[in-house]
């Protein structure tokens, strides 16, 4: 399998969009950290743009760049190698390079400057998160044939679980104030892959106070190691499910 | 060598392939022809496996080739339109195929990476080939294995004249070898120089199968051209 991945990867690497993420993302992480004195400050400005543009940049690349790869996965899918096999490869391939460029550009600079348990958390959280984006958009591209729908619908998910979804979610807790929530809340929180590695960084930064009720029962299950291993559980099932699925649907795609 | 069963494909409401079955034999040049969206390459792709017929199999040397891969070992393939990672070089390219179908055992047959002169673009990025190299590189790469199968399409279409005659020895020298080729072309004049048997489709379905020599002495023309025009004009037009 990796016979492929190597090449996918080594093709990505030199792809000039995938230096600019890096360097963009490189510039965000030390700007915030050399602006702010506080390096926990440095730390939450980093959390929220990286859950808005690692998923989204995750997202998009990993979808265009399957397209573009369709006539090359044709050209394997008609050598000695099981559909499986060249799927997964491109999977590794993209993956792993948008991962390095997340390492890279985010990981290096919060190791260096920020320091610390949350940072670490930070780190896992985002890349995770780029590893479950790539899945979600694997996903998009085997549903359709047309690569402008393939992109639309990658938005779509990006939309939904960056905006939209909370929108839900507040509307929600409004309509049921009277009930006890905070149950449900965790649970809603486990549906999105970005409210779960969000909540995972907060938790670690012990500023939950700002979250009011709700905030006390996340900190109560989110800041034990329990909790932490079980969030991360499911921001990993966030990855291999969709990847599973796309995997199956691609294995019986026509080409 | 290669046998279709009935097989039969349909893209939503409209009938692709319908209950084609072929005979296809080592030794014989089979020239796949038909108007455009006739069904030859959905035919093409459903030997090799990325199209799935809905009913009726394919079988290779008498195995059917449902869920299977290892067979395509012994089929080189050169897609219509060649796309590559635009990164990788033509060397990298070749690494990962021979990497791809690793043998020990096996002779690899560079014929045409000689011919087309490819060594010397070893270090290009494959984004930046013009169409008629990419078409070369797919060429070499089809023959690289020595494959007992060779399917073709569109083979000679965006090369120039010398390439083109380079390319036809080559299919002419593999076919001599006793292997199975198979090839679409629209230049006749091309498929009447390499092909022993045409397979006409039209319409998903095989109009008819038969060695050029029959079909020359039925029509009584000399050129393949005039003998598929003539043919065409009595075939009922469906659409």
């Amino acid at each position: 399998m990796n016979k492929i991945t190597k090449y996918v990867l080594y093709d990505i690497i030199r792809n000039r969009f995938v230096m600019g993420y890096t360097l963009l993302l490189l510039a965000i992480s030390m700007s915030f950290f050399s602006f702010e004195s506080d390096p926990n400050k440095g730390l939450l400005s980093l959390l929220n743009i990286i859950l808005m543009v690692v998923p989204l940049v995750s997202i998009i690349f990993s979808t265009i760049h399957f397209y573009n790869s369709y006539e090359f996965i044709e050209l394997m899918s008609a050598q000695p190698l099981s559909r499986k096999a060249i799927f997964l490869s491109e999977y590794m391939g993209v993956a792993t390079s948008l991962s390095l460029a997340f390492l890279v550009g985010v990981g290096l600079p919060t190791l260096a400057f920020g320091g610390g348990e949350s940072s670490l958390i930070l780190i896992m959280s985002g890349f995770l998160l780029t590893l479950s984006f790539v899945s979600l958009a694997f996903l998009a591209s085997v549903i359709t044939r047309d690569k402008a729908k393939g992109i639309g619908l990658a938005l779509v998910i990006w939309f939904y679980f960056s905006l939209v979804y909370d929108g839900l979610v507040l509307s929600i807790l409004f309509s049921f104030n009277d009930y006890p929530l905070e149950k449900a809340m965790l649970v809603l929180t486990a549906l999105n892959p970005t409210d779960l590695a969000r909540i995972m960084v907060l938790m670690k930064m012990d500023i939950s106070a700002l979250m009011g009720f709700t905030g006390a029962v996340f900190q109560d299950f989110f800041s034990t190691n329990y909790g932490l291993l079980v969030a991360m559980f499911i921001l990993m099932s966030w990855v291999v499910l969709p990847i599973t699925i796309a995997c199956r649907i691609f294995q019986r795609k026509d080409l | 060598m290669i046998r279709a069963e009935a097989i039969s494909k349909s893209f939503g409401k409209l009938n692709v392939l319908r209950e084609i079955s072929v005979q296809l034999e080592a030794g014989r040049v089979v020239a796949v022809i038909g108007p455009n969206g006739s069904g030859k390459t959905t035919f093409i792709k459903t030997l090799l496996g990325m199209v799935v017929p809905d009913r009726g199999r394919v079988l290779f040397t008498n195995q059917a080739i449902t869920k299977q891969h290892t067979y395509r070992s012994q089929i080189g393939y050169m897609p219509q339109i060649g796309h590559y990672p635009a990164n990788l070089k033509i060397k990298q390219l070749f690494e990962m195929m021979i990497d791809i179908r690793n043998d020990a055992t096996m002779q690899l047959d560079e014929d045409l990476v000689a011919a087309f002169q490819l060594k010397a673009l070893f270090e290009k990025p494959l984004g930046t080939l013009s169409g008629g190299t990419k078409q070369k590189v797919s060429a070499a790469l089809a023959f690289l294995f020595n494959p007992s199968v060779l399917i073709l399409d569109e083979p000679t279409a965006g090369l120039d004249p010398l390439s083109s005659e380079v390319l036809k020895d080559k299919i002419q020298k593999e076919s001599q070898k006793g292997k199975l080729i198979l090839i679409t072309s629209h230049v006749m004049s091309d498929l009447d120089e390499l092909a022993t048997d045409v397979l006409y489709l039209q319409d998903g379905s095989v109009q008819f199968y038969k060695t050029i020599a029959e079909l020359k002495l039925e029509t009584g023309e000399s050129k393949l051209g005039r003998v598929i025009a003539q043919l065409m004009s009595k075939i009922p037009q469906m659409s």
